[in-house]
C-alpha cells in the first residue's frame, strides 16, 4: 500500500529523545516504521532545512457538543468572521472562537494538529457530541465526562463505596463513548440547582452532604481503581475567583498520597490562566501564579495546562453554570444555561479580552507566567482552553511568546502597567527550545491522556504516522529575535500527514479523511456493576427525563471507533 | 411483538416510554402516547407511489427513478431555489438538506421561520438560560406557561416534564408546585393553572417589562393598571417568582407570533435572567414539530447558522432577508423542495401564490395541501416508525428514534442522497 518518506528533517520528538537530529522517517500502510526499502512507488517528501514533529495533540478543547452549538446559535456575529466558501474537497466554513464543524477539523489540521480532545461532556447529552465529531473531519477525537457534580457519583462517595463508584465511572465512560474523567467545579454544578455555588473544597454540598473534596479523592481513587489511561481532569472549585490560587494549591495537596496506576499524574488541572489568581477582590487582583509553579517544581503528581488568553473575541464555555452567571453579570453581557438532569451545569457567555484592561492583561500574563516558572517542560500543556482563552487557531502566537522574551516584551509594552507590578512576567528571561515546544504542543499531551502506546505523539515504529513538517530551519532562525518568523511557520506548516496521508499544505486542505474517536471500555467487578445497576434503574425511573433504554450512545453515532480497554487488574 | 422505550415522533416533547405492539408488521396497539401521538403511529393515509403533474395539470403516478431525476432537473435549472421544511424528518435527512444545498447555492430554511424564529433572535440578543426537561420536573415548584396550551399541543408534557410528576426535591409532584398561566383567552391549561393572568392581545413586551420593574424593586413605575392586569397582581406574580426555590418558564407561539415578537423573547429571557439574582429560573420555548429543534442544531453545527443562503459558496445568514417567506414575498424562487412541511398551508397567500407558480417537489410520507401545489411528490417512510433517526427534543437532547415496522417507502434521507448523486459534478465533495 502506501509509502512514505520524510527525509532529512530536522526531527524534534521528544518522547522517543529525539532533540533536533537530521533523520528519515519512513511511513507504510499509515503507520511509522523503521525503515522502507524505496521502491518507485514510494513517495518522497524533502524535510531538509525544516523541522519534523508528530501530529499535534491538543487534550483539552472545547470542540463539539451542546454548549459549542449553543455559542454558535447565541453569536451569529461570530459565524460571520472567518467566512470561507466550499471548495472541489471542502465543506463551506464559517466562525473564530465558534467555529462550524467542518472549519473545526480544518483548521486543527492546517495548524498541524492531528488528535483533539473534546474536555466536557455530560453523559445525558453525549449523542450530540458525537454526531458533531462525525461531522468533524481529518482529526481523531475523544471525549472527557463530566463526573464532578453527578448524582450518583456523590451517593457512592457519601457512602465511601469507591467500588460502586468506580462501576459509574466505568459504565458512564460506555454510555458516552467517553475516554476519561472531567470534574468540573466539584458540587457546585448541583448547587447551581438551586442557583447556590459551593464555596471551597470543604464546603458541604446542598442535599448530598458531601464535600467536592470527598468528590474528587473519591473519583481520583476510582479513576486509578479502573486503571484509566488518562488521569481525573480537573477544573477547580472557586475557577474564576479572585484568590482562587490557594484553592488550586490546596487541591493539588488533597492528591499528594493517591497513588498512580500507571506511569503518569495522578491529576490534571486544567486551564491555570483562570485558577492562579491572588488578591481578594478585582481591585487588588493579581498573579500567583510564581506560587502555583513553585507547588509544580515540587511535585510530579500534577499537570496543568495553560488556558493562555488571546486577546479579541472569545465565547466561554463551561459546566462551571454559577461561574457563568457571575461573568454574565459582571459583564453585563448575553448568557446561556444548560442545567443537566441528575449529571451537571453549563453555561456560555461571549467575552472579549481587551488590552489595557488590566485585569486581562494580568491573565494573559498568568498562562505565560506558569508556562515558564514550571521548570519541567512536560508538567504545563500548551493550550487556549478554546475557545474560553481564545480560539485554537492562535496557538503559533502562543508558541512565539514562549520561545521569545523579546516579544513578550514588545507585547507587555501595550498593555497597563499593573501588569508589570502585579505578575513576574517581566522579570523572566526563560526562552523555550523547539523541543519544549515539541513537548508542549504533543508529547506533553498524548502522554498525559496515555495515547502514547496506542500510536500518538510520537513518531516511533508502529506509532500513527501522523507528522507535521514546518518551514523553518532551528540552524539559521533565532527564535528569541525572529518570533515573527517562528510564528509564520507554526501557523502555515508545509505539511501535516495524517495516518500517512498529506491532509494540509502550506495552508491548504488537501484530502478530508474522516478521523478515529477514542473512548474507553473500562471492566469492572459483576457485583459491583449490580449493585450500580440497581441505583441507577431506581434514578432512571423516577427522576431522568427518558429511559434508560434510550440513553447510552448507540454505536451508530461512532462511525470509526478505537477501543481502549481499562479495569482492574 | 411489543416493542417498549419506542419514541414518540409527533411533537418536541418526544416522550420516549411508548410501549408499541405490532403484528404482521402492523402496529396495532401504542400503550402511553397521547392522542396526537398514537394516531400517527397507528397509521393514517400516505401518499401511495411518487407522482409527476403532466402537462394537463394532473399528478400522475410515477416510478421513484422519474420522480427522483425530474426532481434533479428541476433543482439543476434553478437559479434561486429553496429547500424549505425539515421539521418532521431525521437530523441524517437534515444533514442532507444542508448539504444540497451547498451543492446548489440553495437557500436552506426551516419551519422555525414562521414558528419559533423570534425565538432564536431573542436568543441571539440575550442568550437562553434554561435547563434539561428532567432538572425542571426535579426541581421547579413554579412553572409558567406564557402564550401557550400545552394541553392541546403537547398533551404529555405536563405529566412527563412540568407538573404532575413528583421529582427529587418534590414528592408530592402537583401539590408541591404552583402553575401560572399567562394568556389572551382562558385555555384548557389556564383552567387548571392556580393563576391565570388575562392579558390584552399584543401587550406581552409591556406586562414582561412591568415584571421586570417589580422583579428589580423598581415598583413605583409600575401604574396601577398594565394592559389589563392590576398592578396587585403583578406584584403577587412578581413575589411568586421571586419566591420560588426554582422556576421555569414555558412559552409558546403566543408569545414569538404576536406585537413585539422577537423583543417579547428578548425580554422574557432578560427577565429570567434578572431572576436568578434572587432564586433560580429557566426558560424554555415548547417546541412544535418533533425535530425542528435538529434542524436548529444541526444547521448551526455545519454552516455556524440557525438557517442559510449559500448562493454566495459560503454561508450567509440575515433573517429578514434570506428566510423562506422574505424570498417569496419578492418573488425570488424559482424552484422550491418542501420537505416534511405544509407550507402551502402556513404561509402568507403572496408567498404560497409564488410558490406554486414555480416548481416545486414534495418530499413528505403525507399529502397535505402543499401536495396541490407540488409538481414532483415523492412519498417517504417515517421517522419513528419505519426508519431510524436522530431527533431533538424541545430542551436540546438528542434522542435515536426507533424503526418500529418494515417499510417499502424509501427514508427522506435515501431519497435526497439520491438527488445529491445526479446533482453534483464528478469528484466533488458529497
Amino acid at each position: 500500500m502506501s509509502e512514505l518518506l520524510i527525509k532529512n528533517g530536522r526531527v524534534f520528538d521528544p518522547i522517543n529523545s529525539i532533540n533536533g537530529d537530521i533523520m528519515d522517517i519512513a511511513i507504510k500502510n499509515g503507520k511509522i516504521v523503521d525503515d522502507i526499502p524505496l521502491s518507485p512507488d514510494t513517495k518522497v517528501i524533502d524535510a531538509s532545512s525544516m523541522i519534523v514533529m508528530p501530529g499535534g495533540v491538543d487534550a483539552h478543547s472545547h470542540i463539539a457538543g451542546s454548549k459549542v452549538n449553543s455559542g454558535r446559535i447565541m453569536c451569529p456575529n461570530d459565524g460571520r468572521s472567518g467566512i470561507e466558501k466550499r471548495t472541489k474537497i471542502t465543506r463551506p466554513c464559517s466562525g473564530y472562537t465558534v467555529p462550524n464543524t467542518f472549519a473545526m477539523g480544518y483548521r486543527y489540521a492546517k495548524l498541524g494538529y492531528t488528535t483533539v480532545f473534546e474536555a466536557a461532556i455530560p453523559i445525558l447529552h453525549a449523542r450530540h457530541t458525537h454526531e458533531e465529531f462525525g461531522d468533524i473531519p481529518i482529526i481523531d477525537k475523544g471525549g472527557l465526562v463530566l463526573f464532578g457534580s453527578n448524582w450518583q457519583v456523590m451517593e457512592a462517595v457519601r457512602e465511601n463505596d469507591i467500588e460502586k463508584l468506580a462501576a459509574y465511572v466505568a459504565w458512564g465512560l460506555s454510555a458516552s463513548r467517553g475516554y476519561g474523567v472531567k470534574i468540573v467545579n466539584p458540587g457546585g454544578g448541583e448547587a447551581w440547582g438551586f442557583g447556590k455555588n459551593v464555596s471551597g473544597l470543604h464546603d458541604t454540598v446542598p442535599n448530598f452532604d458531601v464535600t467536592p473534596a470527598e468528590i474528587i479523592t473519591g473519583l481520583a481513587k476510582a479513576n486509578e481503581m479502573l486503571h484509566l489511561p488518562h488521569s481525573i481532569h480537573l477544573h477547580c472549585n472557586l475557577l474564576g475567583k479572585p484568590g482562587n490560587y490557594k484553592t488550586t494549591i490546596e487541591t493539588m495537596k488533597l492528591l499528594e498520597h493517591i497513588k498512580p496506576s500507571m506511569d503518569r499524574q495522578v491529576v490534571h488541572i486544567t486551564h491555570l490562566t483562570f485558577n492562579a489568581w491572588g488578591g481578594t477582590n478585582w481591585g487588588d487582583f493579581e498573579s500567583k501564579a510564581d506560587a502555583v509553579a513553585d507547588y509544580l517544581n515540587q511535585h510530579d503528581h500534577v499537570t496543568v495546562d495553560m488556558g493562555q488568553l488571546i486577546f479579541g473575541n472569545a465565547t466561554t464555555m463551561t459546566a462551571d453554570g454559577p461561574m457563568q452567571y457571575a461573568n454574565a453579570r459582571l459583564l453585563a453581557t448575553k448568557w446561556t444555561n444548560g442545567d443537566v438532569e441528575l449529571e451537571d451545569a453549563s453555561g456560555v457567555v461571549p467575552l472579549s479580552y481587551i488590552r489595557k484592561m488590566y485585569i486581562h492583561d494580568i491573565m494573559w500574563a498568568v498562562g505565560l507566567e506558569v508556562a515558564l516558572l514550571t521548570k519541567n517542560p512536560w508538567q504545563v500543556l500548551l493550550t487556549t482552553d478554546h475557545p474560553n482563552g481564545g480560539p485554537f487557531v492562535n496557538y503559533p502566537e502562543v508558541i512565539a511568546l514562549l520561545m521569545s522574551a523579546r516579544k513578550r516584551e514588545e507585547e507587555m509594552s501595550k498593555l497597563s502597567n499593573k501588569m508589570r507590578d502585579r505578575t513576574t512576567l517581566s522579570g523572566i528571561g526563560r526562552e523555550l527550545d523547539w523541543y519544549d515546544i515539541a513537548i508542549k504542543t504533543r508529547a506533553s499531551h498524548a502522554k498525559i491522556l496515555g495515547l502514547t502506546d496506542h500510536g500518538k505523539g510520537h513518531l516511533g515504529a508502529y506509532a500513527d504516522a501522523d507528522v507535521t513538517i514546518y518551514h523553518i530551519n532551528p540552524d539559521q532562525v533565532d527564535a528569541g529575535r525572529e518570533h515573527a518568523t517562528v510564528k509564520k511557520a507554526f501557523e502555515k506548516p508545509a505539511y501535516t500527514i495524517k495516518d500517512g496521508k498529506v491532509v494540509a499544505m502550506n495552508g491548504e486542505i488537501t484530502a478530508t479523511p474522516e478521523g478515529r474517536t477514542f473512548w474507553v471500555n473500562a471492566s469492572v467487578p459483576e457485583e459491583d456493576n449490580t449493585r450500580l445497576m440497581k441505583d441507577l434503574r431506581l434514578k432512571f425511573r423516577k427522576y431522568y427525563s427518558i429511559n434508560l433504554a434510550n440513553y447510552m450512545v448507540q454505536d451508530s453515532y461512532v462511525k470509526h471507533p478505537v477501543v481502549i480497554k481499562a479495569g482492574g487488574s | 411483538m411489543e416493542i417498549t422505550d419506542a419514541i414518540c415522533s409527533f411533537c418536541g416533547s418526544l416522550c420516549d416510554d411508548l410501549t408499541v405492539k405490532v403484528e404482521d408488521n402492523k402496529i396495532i396497539d401504542v400503550k402511553r402516547a397521547c392522542r396526537l401521538g398514537a394516531s400517527k403511529m397507528l397509521g393514517h393515509e400516505r401518499i401511495n407511489s411518487p407522482m409527476i403533474r403532466n402537462e394537463a395539470g394532473i399528478l400522475e403516478e410515477a416510478s421513484f427513478d422519474s420522480a427522483i431525476d425530474k426532481a434533479s432537473q428541476i433543482l439543476l435549472h434553478a437559479k434561486r431555489p429553496l429547500l424549505y421544511g425539515w421539521a418532521s424528518t431525521s437530523c441524517e435527512a437534515q444533514s442532507k438538506g444542508v448539504l444540497l444545498g451547498e451543492i446548489l447555492g440553495a437557500v436552506v430554511d426551516s419551519t422555525a421561520s414562521v414558528c419559533h424564529g423570534p425565538t432564536t433572535l431573542g436568543v441571539q440578543e440575550k442568550g437562553l438560560p434554561t435547563a434539561s426537561l428532567g432538572q425542571i420536573k426535579n426541581r421547579a415548584d413554579l412553572i409558567i406557561f406564557w402564550g401557550c396550551n400545552p394541553i392541546h399541543a403537547h398533551p404529555r408534557h405536563m405529566s412527563r416534564y412540568s407538573g404532575y410528576l413528583p421529582g427529587f426535591f418534590l414528592d408530592r409532584g402537583r401539590q408541591n408546585r404552583k402553575f401560572v398561566t399567562v394568556d389572551v383567552r382562558m385555555t384548557e391549561t389556564a383552567a387548571i393553572s392556580d393563576e391565570f393572568l388575562q392579558i390584552e392581545q399584543g401587550s406581552d413586551y409591556v406586562v414582561l417589562s412591568a415584571l421586570r420593574a417589580l422583579v428589580n424593586g423598581k415598583d413605583d413605575l409600575v401604574p396601577d393598571v398594565v394592559c389589563g392586569v392590576s398592578k396587585e397582581d403583578l406584584v403577587r406574580l412578581s413575589g411568586m417568582m421571586r419566591s420560588c426555590r426554582f422556576g421555569a418558564f414555558f412559552f409558546g407561539m403566543g408569545l414569538t407570533q404576536s406585537k413585539g415578537r422577537y423583543k417579547n423573547i428578548d425580554c422574557a429571557l432578560s427577565l429570567t435572567n434578572d431572576l436568578n439574582t434572587q432564586t433560580k429560573f429557566v426558560i424554555t420555548p415548547l417546541r412544535g414539530h418533533y425535530n425542528v429543534t435538529g434542524f436548529g442544531q444541526v444547521c448551526s453545527w455545519q454552516t455556524g447558522f440557525p438557517a442559510v443562503d449559500l448562493s454566495r459558496g459560503a454561508p450567509y445568514y440575515n433573517p429578514g432577508e434570506m428566510s423562506a417567506n422574505d424570498l417569496l414575498m419578492r418573488d425570488e424562487v424559482d424552484a422550491s423542495l418542501i420537505v416534511a412541511s405544509d407550507p402551502a398551508a402556513h404561509f402568507p397567500s403572496t408567498s404560497v401564490r409564488n410558490l406554486a407558480k414555480m416548481p416545486l417537489i414534495q418530499i413528505d410520507p403525507y399529502a397535505n395541501a402543499t401536495t396541490e401545489i407540488a409538481d414532483v411528490v415523492i412519498p417517504t417512510a417515517i421517522v419513528g416508525v419505519e426508519t431510524e433517526g436522530t431527533a431533538y427534543r424541545m430542551d436540546g437532547l438528542s434522542l435515536r428514534l426507533r424503526k418500529l415496522v418494515d417499510s417499502d417507502y424509501p427514508s427522506d434521507e435515501e431519497i435526497l442522497d439520491k438527488i445529491i448523486k445526479k446533482v453534483s459534478r464528478k469528484g466533488d465533495v458529497c
